[in-house]
């Protein structure tokens, strides 16, 4: 399996990341760090612009990140109608690291504030494509 | 002043929705009122940029078509490309090749036909303008994108959604008397609150209005330029930067790092700051781009550009007028033509040739173009001989 499975629409095929999506099919997501500099990762990547190297491990997201903004789509591009309203959000988890995604549906729009803890959890979707989301921490 | 470079003429097309021409019959309309503003004639270009976003095109390598019905073969001709930003990136290109020394005037020619595509395939092209590995597979869309931008900077500062709403009434004010803008209507506070959410909090009212339209820009050197024009107006500064695609590469949502550093570019090289700017033309694809542009600029410090549009400081009259032409808000966006729209502007009010939108005896302005979600970031200035 390649990246196409990856989110409601995916616009890659493959990429040498491809792992990322049997990581989140054993229920797991993760980044990658770089053997060479130990710079860490995410969106994970193939390979480090830091130093050069193509080595990479992987290492799970865990704990708990804070919402740092958030938007709830009422319109949606082609393919993605069917799952409106849904609201993007970009999180933090720990330093330098971000996560863009997208809140899960079990949040409530009144209980949604910046600052607020949140995880990362992977999800199956409705078309047999996977992806994560973020919960109440 | 610095006077190596300038621009000797300017000319843009209406901005309207669903041009009935192609789009070398668009490009000629602001070519046609750039050269008869510089009073020049095809052989005096040395080379032309075309510039677009080229998605929108069905014509691939549009410079080609372009120098050819614009009657400038067999110069040479090239195409430069940072969506929103492109003809800003023209100038700059352009700004370059004339210290360079290879050439003595050329033409920078934007142009966007968005009706060229459908209305689907136009979102869903704007929507791959985000990173559509790590980001597009969420369903995310432009406005959702700048929403978050707006949700950040009212979290951090206080700033609310009628703050947002008092800029698109500033938008429309002007863009009603702009002859070339596409929306030619005053909106209320209160229309523009109660427009339909697109992406939490933008609204409708919020968003820039698509369009179709080309702008060309004619730039000369030095002395060369002084003899061929009564008006020439110097650019004094040029900014450019570039920030992570993906949102995730951000460290903060409340302003865009490229403004910023393009900014203190533009300024350091013109030796002047935001207090010498007497007009500018910010990107405003969406109200809360504007606000955030009046603190990356300078204008106002962070947090405080709420106040600036409360007080009307942004208007004419007030201590910096800014999109006194409808933005690209009312006037329209569409793409590649506008950063030449914006330098057109700006020169017009150099020259004190802006009408009943003219700011009296400006004599230095600026000109702030954004390319994509803060990918891009153009920052010039311009000042009058």
């Amino acid at each position: 399996m390649g990246f196409d499975r990856f989110g409601t629409v995916s616009f890659t095929t493959t990429s040498r990341v491809d792992h990322f999506v049997d990581l989140l099919d054993s229920g797991r997501v993760a980044g990658t760090r770089c053997k060479g500099c130990g710079e860490s990762f995410f969106p994970p990547r193939a390979d480090c612009c830091k130093c050069l190297s193509g080595e990479m491990a992987w290492f799970e997201i865990t704990g708990t990140g804070k919402l740092i903004s958030y938007s709830t789509l009422s319109y949606a591009p082609t393919g993605f109608e069917q799952d409106l309203p849904y609201t993007i959000a970009l999180v933090e988890f720990g330093d330098n690291l971000r996560l863009f995604g997208r809140l899960s549906k079990e949040i409530r729009a009144e209980e949604i504030t910046i600052g607020m803890n949140l995880r990362v959890a992977p999800v199956e979707l409705p078309n047999g494509h996977v992806s994560y989301e973020f919960r109440r921490a | 002043m610095r006077k190596e470079v300038a621009i000797i003429g300017v000319g843009q097309s209406a901005f309207v929705r669903g041009y009935g021409g192609s789009i070398r019959e668009l490009a000629f309309e602001g070519y046609r009122e750039a050269m008869e503003d510089a009073g020049l004639t095809s052989k005096d270009i040395d080379a032309s940029i075309i510039c677009s976003a080229p998605e929108y095109d069905k014509q691939r390598t549009p410079a080609g078509v372009l120098a050819e019905y614009l009657g400038l073969n067999p110069k040479p001709t090239f195409y430069i490309e940072s969506v929103c930003s492109s003809s800003s990136m023209g100038l700059r290109v352009a700004y370059s090749l004339i210290k360079s020394g290879l050439h003595d005037v050329v033409l920078v020619l934007g142009f966007q036909k968005m009706s060229e595509i459908s209305s689907a395939d136009s979102q869903e092209r704007m929507g791959r303008g985000a990173d559509i590995m790590w980001e597009s597979p969420f369903g995310t869309m432009m406005p959702a994108y700048y929403a978050m931008h707006a949700r950040a900077h009212f979290d951090t500062y206080g700033s609310t959604e009628e703050d947002l709403a008092l800029i698109r009434v500033k938008a429309a004010s002007y863009g009603s008397i702009n002859e070339k803008a596409v929306y030619q209507k005053e909106v209320t506070l209160d229309q523009v609150v109660t427009s339909d959410v697109v992406s939490s909090p933008l609204k409708r009212f919020d968003c820039c209005a698509n369009a179709d339209g080309s702008s060309c820009i004619i730039v000369g050197k030095g002395e060369k330029a002084a003899r061929m024009t009564q008006k020439p107006v110097w650019i004094l500064g040029l900014g450019a930067a570039s920030a992570p695609l993906n949102m995730a590469g951000r460290d903060s949502l409340t302003g865009l790092s490229v403004a910023r550093d393009a900014a203190q570019q533009a300024y350091e090289m013109a030796g002047v700051g935001p207090g010498d700017i007497d007009v500018a033309e910010v990107h405003d694809c969406f109200t809360i781009a504007e606000l955030m542009a009046y603190e990356d600029l300078g204008f106002a410090k962070p947090g405080g550009g709420p106040q600036l549009i409360r007080e009307k400081q942004t208007y004419i009259g007030g201590k910096i007028p800014i999109n006194v032409d409808g933005g690209l808000l009312s006037k329209g966006h569409p793409i590649g033509a506008t950063g030449g729209s914006q330098l057109r502007t700006i020169v017009l009010q150099l020259r004190g040739e802006a009408g009943s939108m003219q700011v009296k005896g400006a004599k230095v302005g600026l000109v702030h173009n954004i390319g994509g979600v803060g990918i891009y970031g153009n920052v010039t200035i311009l000042g009058r001989g």
